[in-house]
């Protein structure tokens, strides 16, 4: 076994350990750190994957902006350490066939189907290229997503203020808080 | 960096990862938890693109500009349905969605 796959199946060892404690620990923080967990072993993957840009986007926007985000909801929301009650058997019964299923139905798919890579040399993916390629309007560019993105973040931002912001005490109807 | 590992690996892994967020969006009823299905499935999708473009279309940039943009778009939608549990949160005093079931204003 080369260094490579040492380090693939230590990080997807982490990533599937993690997501299926994500979604089955009963005490909330720990779900969101374990979600932390599997966001920095995806971004390893990224970097074994030779995308270090992309790697630096998720540790920082992942796995430091939108964990610490859900945490301070959790801390805002809930306490720390309620337990949810387990979920019912016949539902996490149905759940889990579900997604059983599904996955042995999409790993068939995947291992029965040839890829076949293109023989042209592969690009370097560096910085400079990454930035000329975001504003360029040529056939290679992709201005127009990343104007698309930038309103729909503006737009996400001030809906996120407006929504979250308490009402003002010229409403009639008193909001009932406890 | 990826020599002796090939592409149906990570396609495998990226299956897992999203049912497992599959399985908690359906069996979760706490508004947060399942907030943090949908950033998983949203995640084991950006694999997937950055495996392909790595491995069957080297010399193209599709796949990382893509989940690029999936990630921003991840990030706003954390942070609109945080602010919207924040308000739920006001309002009823409980994030689980079996209790919230009204959208009088």
């Amino acid at each position: 076994m080369t260094s490579n796959q040492l380090m693939f199946v230590l990080f997807s060892l982490m990533i599937i350990v993690f997501s299926i404690l994500t979604v089955t620990t009963r005490k909330i923080l720990r779900a969101a750190t374990y979600l932390l967990l599997v966001l920095v072993s995806t971004s390893g993957l990224y970097f074994m994957l030779n995308y270090q840009f992309m790697a630096a986007v998720q540790l920082s926007l992942y796995a430091g902006g939108i964990v610490v985000l859900i945490i301070f909801s959790i801390l805002l929301t809930s306490h720390i350490s309620q337990k949810f009650e387990p979920v019912e058997i016949k539902k996490s019964i149905f759940s889990a066939l579900a997604s059983i299923a599904g996955t042995i139905l999409c790993i068939l798919t995947i291992l029965d189907y040839k890829f076949s890579a293109t023989t042209e040399a592969a690009k370097e993916v560096d910085m400079k290229l990454i930035g000329r390629s975001l504003l360029s309007v040529n056939y290679d560019g992709y201005v127009l997503p990343f104007e698309v993105i930038s309103i729909l973040l503006l737009a996400a931002m001030i809906a996120a203020i407006v929504v979250a912001k308490k009402a003002g005490p010229s409403k009639t109807k008193t909001p009932t808080y406890n | 960096m990826t020599t002796g590992v090939p592409v149906q690996y990570f396609l495998v892994l990226a299956t897992l990862m999203f049912f497992a967020g599959v399985y908690g969006f359906l069996t979760r009823r706490n508004l947060i938890t399942m907030l943090m299905a949908s950033e998983l499935i949203l995640n084991s999708v950006n694999i997937n693109f950055m495996a392909f473009n790595r491995y069957l279309y080297p010399h193209k940039m599709e796949g990382m500009f893509f989940s690029l943009f999936i990630i921003a778009v991840a990030a706003s939608e954390a942070a609109v349905a945080i602010a919207i549990i924040i308000n739920i949160y006001r309002r009823f005093a409980t994030i689980n969605v079996e209790d919230v079931n009204e959208m009088k204003y």
